[in-house]
């Protein structure tokens, strides 16, 4: 028999830096994790190291300038993030957008949700370790990507939004690549629950993890699927209707749990609304400008305004304010993934490393958007 | 309009000093810095305005009106109705109450503005800077603040 | 064909017969050991390959297809390229502790060879407590994971080695048990007898239950996915391993492909006939059980996703130690009364 009291033991909590350089950070972000053993105690997030001032830059940039900046902040739905920002000015100088583009609008911010599940699904599901089933989704955003590009020539930072319209109308070719598309996004999704989310490992890992309810969530500010996870039916673009999402007909999918596998499985949920959005718009498209007659140089009139849209990460905001000139007095970027991010030390504190790393993946945060 | 036209009327009754602004797209509330918690509070629990939708600021260094607005954005959820709450402070010793208390979204979102624009806010668990380094000097976002390309804008 | 290695062995041992017996015994096993050798690397770096093109396929991909016809020879270059890598240790590192763990991870992944038997009349050693000794030796893995990553003095490799310990250590419990099944069959831990004991049946078909548990509990003892625990790249970045580059890193790879290989070889000689088939050469035949048991192990890695350390570690206690305790009880009722029903007496 030792006899070695048990005060006398000496154990310590190690605080490991995960990150900025780390393959399930997401991007450079950096966890200070504070262990005991392999369980984590405390959660730190350190981030800035993508911060490359784009409010200030707004400032000196006209706002038909800025819109280029806006696709890089969450580059994984550069269209959201361009048509937030266009409908902001819109918003603020009272321009009406031809039927065409509103459409067309509609289908590239569908499409841009669907990409940017696809990552996160993807991601998740490698960072659990199950390879295989990142290519699918991988697979099938691809053609996305070859949609956009096929629309205005680039894949990511698309630039596709303009204020008062879009830049261009689509090829020809388009609604059958894009109809070809839809046809099989479902059997993506099909593969994606046969290989993953159906999962027994997937489950132990993801059930009950990174667990939030309803009332912290929205006192931690979290929004979009992440929000609707927990339960409550809340999208904006059911709640308070933007541009012309009043005429679609889509469901919210919510579910009850709030962990990380609800979290995956909403992500799932929503693309098949998404699809049915632009089923629904690519029916409805009808013909005429793509561009409303707007003045060469914009001044909208001093004032300011709030523009929130249901992003891919949850609720984009853009405030304007404007002075009367050609340049935007103050512009400020609410990103889904900033306060998303600012709950994961709530969500995540209580686990392992695995489950840490599921946390992460399952808020499905963009550093370029959490940076700015 | 008639319903926020009936908010702002009882909330002046509540908070004197309080000015309602209308007409934009979003109605808005200015309130003097001393009176923020009590506001939020009343705002938060008893009209429904359950949800912090955003914390930022503007710098208005010119004229007599020299200042910095603290802008809040709230929400009530699920409703989605909008309410704009600003706060004129002092250039140049920016001081507010933090509303963490009230709302843990609060946190992230003042670090920024505290770490972008220089307000401090009292009663934060972790005022520190978030995005620029942390020996940073200045705070970028105020319009007679120097962009440079060298580090700490120096 | 059938006695091609045999034959060879037996023309080396010709051009030794003037010597004396220990010069004989001596050539004999560096004769062995080069054999072993050959085929632990020859299988390295013809797994990796096949490793990567199983993935390829299963994901959609072609996989390595630059080098040599259909990329054959990419785990070639691979293997050269680390070769020539710049071996770098840290300074904060035990330098000793941390140079020795690469090495000591390679020998116990090469003794485990001596006991298997690879074809008719082809085993190293015909040790009478072959099994015994396998486990034994094997086990000694788990000190140079250790060794590695706290020589490290790196945080990720000091949790993934101390993963690797509470792993391996639990999981070689129902490897062992899963196995005494068919030593109590076979009435032996010589492998070579437990091979021509399953002359009439297979013991896979007497003790499923066993192979699956050995199975399970194999693969978490050479740490593949789900139970590559140890490296988990997407947490611990590669756990022990973290730090080591070039050929350091290049023996932990192959060592880790050779205890593939040994498990699978352990597991086809006791549970699937060994060498055992008709028609082709014994080696052969012992070549393609092995072949399919690793496409199984791969075919795995590439499906599931890794488990979380506490299932892991309550799986084997709570699941996998008691069935394989109950499959020894059972196995032991049923030889008696097997006795008992054929040779009329207990």
């Amino acid at each position: 028999m030792l006899a070695v009291a048990k005060e006398d033991l000496y154990t310590q909590e190690i605080e490991l830096n995960m990150g900025p350089q780390h393959p399930s950070t997401h991007g450079v972000y950096r966890a200070l994790l504070t262990l005991d053993g392999e369980k984590v105690i405390k959660v730190e997030n350190i981030i800035g190291y993508l911060h490359r001032g784009i409010e200030k830059l707004a400032e000196d940039r006209t706002y038909t300038q800025f819109i280029p900046y806006t696709a890089r902040l969450d580059y994984l739905a550069g269209m959201l993030n361009n048509l937030g920002y266009v409908q902001a000015v819109e918003k603020l100088m009272g321009v009406a957008v031809p039927e065409r583009a509103e459409y067309l609008r509609i289908i590239m911010a569908e499409l841009s949700r669907i990409a940017s599940h696809m990552i996160m699904v993807a991601s998740m599901a490698l960072d659990l370790s199950g390879w295989t089933a990142w290519f699918p989704p991988f697979r099938e955003r691809e053609r996305i990507l070859d949609l956009f590009e096929m629309t205005c020539g680039s894949r990511i930072t698309v630039s596709y939004m303009r204020i008062g319209g879009v830049a261009a109308d689509i090829p020809d070719g388009f609604l059958p690549a894009l109809e070809a598309f839809l046809n099989d996004l479902p059997g993506m999704i099909a593969e994606m629950n046969g290989l993953i989310t159906g999962n027994e490992i997937f489950k132990a890992r993801c059930q009950g993890v990174g667990k939030i309810d309803l009332e912290t969530a929205l006192a931690y500010g979290l929004t979009g699927p992440n929000l609707r996870a927990c339960g409550l039916p809340f999208d904006l673009r059911k709640a308070k209707p933007y541009g012309i999402y009043d005429r679609f007909d889509f469901d919210i999918p919510t579910l009850s749990n709030g962990d990380s596998y609800d979290r995956f499985v909403i992500r799932l949920l929503e693309m098949e609304q998404s699809a049915r959005i632009i089923r629904q718009a690519m029916a409805a498209l009808p013909d005429g400008s793509v561009m409303a007659k707007v003045p060469r140089v914009l001044k909208p009139s001093p004032g300011e305004v709030y523009h929130q849209i249901e992003g891919a990460k949850g609720i984009l905001g853009y405030y304007l304010v404007s002075d009367g000139s050609n340049k935007p007095y103050r512009l400020h970027i609410h990103g889904p993934s900033f306060v998303n991010l600012g709950a994961l030390p709530r969500i995540a504190a209580g686990g392992n490393i695995q489950d840490f790393v599921v946390a992460i993946a399952s808020i499905d945060i963009v550093l370029g958007e959490v940076d700015r | 309009m008639g319903n926020t036209s009936d908010l702002i009327q009882k909330l002046q009754d509540l908070f004197p000093g309080l000015k309602g602004e209308e007409g934009g797209a979003m109605p808005g509330l200015v309130v003097p810095a001393d009176r923020l918690t009590a506001l939020m509070q009343e705002l938060k629990e008893q009209r429904g305005f359950n949800f912090l939708a955003d914390v930022t600021a503007v710098d208005y260094p010119e004229g007599d009106k020299e200042r910095i607005e603290v802008v809040y954005h709230l929400m009530a959820v699920p409703a989605a109705t909008e309410l704009r709450v600003k706060v004129s402070l002092d250039r140049q010793h920016p001081e507010i109450a933090s509303l963490t208390g009230l709302w843990p979204a609060a946190e992230v979102q003042e670090r920024e503005v505290y770490d972008l624009m220089g307000v401090i806010f009292t009663g934060h668990p972790n005022l520190q800077r978030i995005l620029c380094p942390d020996d940073f000097s200045g705070h970028p976002l105020r319009k007679d603040f120097q962009p440079a390309a060298t580090e700490g804008g120096q | 064909m059938e006695n091609i290695f045999t034959d060879l062995a037996a023309l080396i041992n010709g051009f030794l017969a003037g010597a004396p017996p220990w010069l004989q015994t001596l050539a004999m096993g560096i004769v062995y050991l080069v054999g072993v050798l050959a085929f632990i690397f020859l299988n390295a770096i013809y797994l990796i390959y096949l490793e990567r093109k199983i993935s390829a396929y299963m994901q959609q991909r072609i996989g390595p297809n630059r080098l040599g016809p259909h990329g054959l020879l990419q785990s070639v270059a691979d293997a050269v390229k680390l070769l020539g890598k710049e071996d770098i240790i840290p300074r904060g590192a035990d330098k000793w502790v941390f140079i020795i763990a690469s090495v000591i991870i390679f020998i116990p992944a090469v003794m485990v060879y001596a006991i298997i038997p690879f074809g008719k009349g082809m085993i190293p050693v015909d040790l009478n407590i072959g099994v015994f000794y396998f486990l034994a030796v094997a086990s000694m893995t788990t000190i140079a994971i250790l060794m590695g990553g706290w020589g490290a003095n790196n945080k990720y490799a000091l949790l993934g080695s101390m993963r690797a310990v509470a792993q391996m250590v639990s999981y070689e419990i129902p490897l062992t048990f899963s196995l005494l099944g068919v030593i109590m069959l076979a009435g032996s831990l010589q492998t070579s007898q437990i091979v021509a004991a399953q002359s009439n049946v297979w013991y896979i078909l007497l003790q499923p239950l066993a192979f699956l548990i050995y199975f399970i509990a194999a693969t978490a003892e050479v740490n593949r996915a789900p139970f590559d625990l140890v490296e988990g790249e997407q947490e611990l970045i590669a756990g022990p391993y973290i730090e080591y580059t070039g050929m350091r890193y290049a023996l932990f790879y192959l060592s880790e492909y050779a205890n593939l290989v040994s498990v699978s070889a352990l597991a086809v000689t006791l549970f699937l006939g060994g060498w055992q088939g008709p028609w082709l050469p014994s080696w052969l035949w012992f070549l393609i059980k092995v072949y399919i048991m690793i496409f199984i192990f791969m075919w795995l890695r590439w499906t599931f996703p890794r488990i979380r350390i506490d299932h892991l570690l309550s799986f084997n206690w709570k699941v996998l130690l008691p069935l394989s305790l109950a499959n020894i009880l059972v196995t032991g009722v049923g030889i008696k009364i097997y006795q008992l029903l054929t040779l009329g007496r207990w």
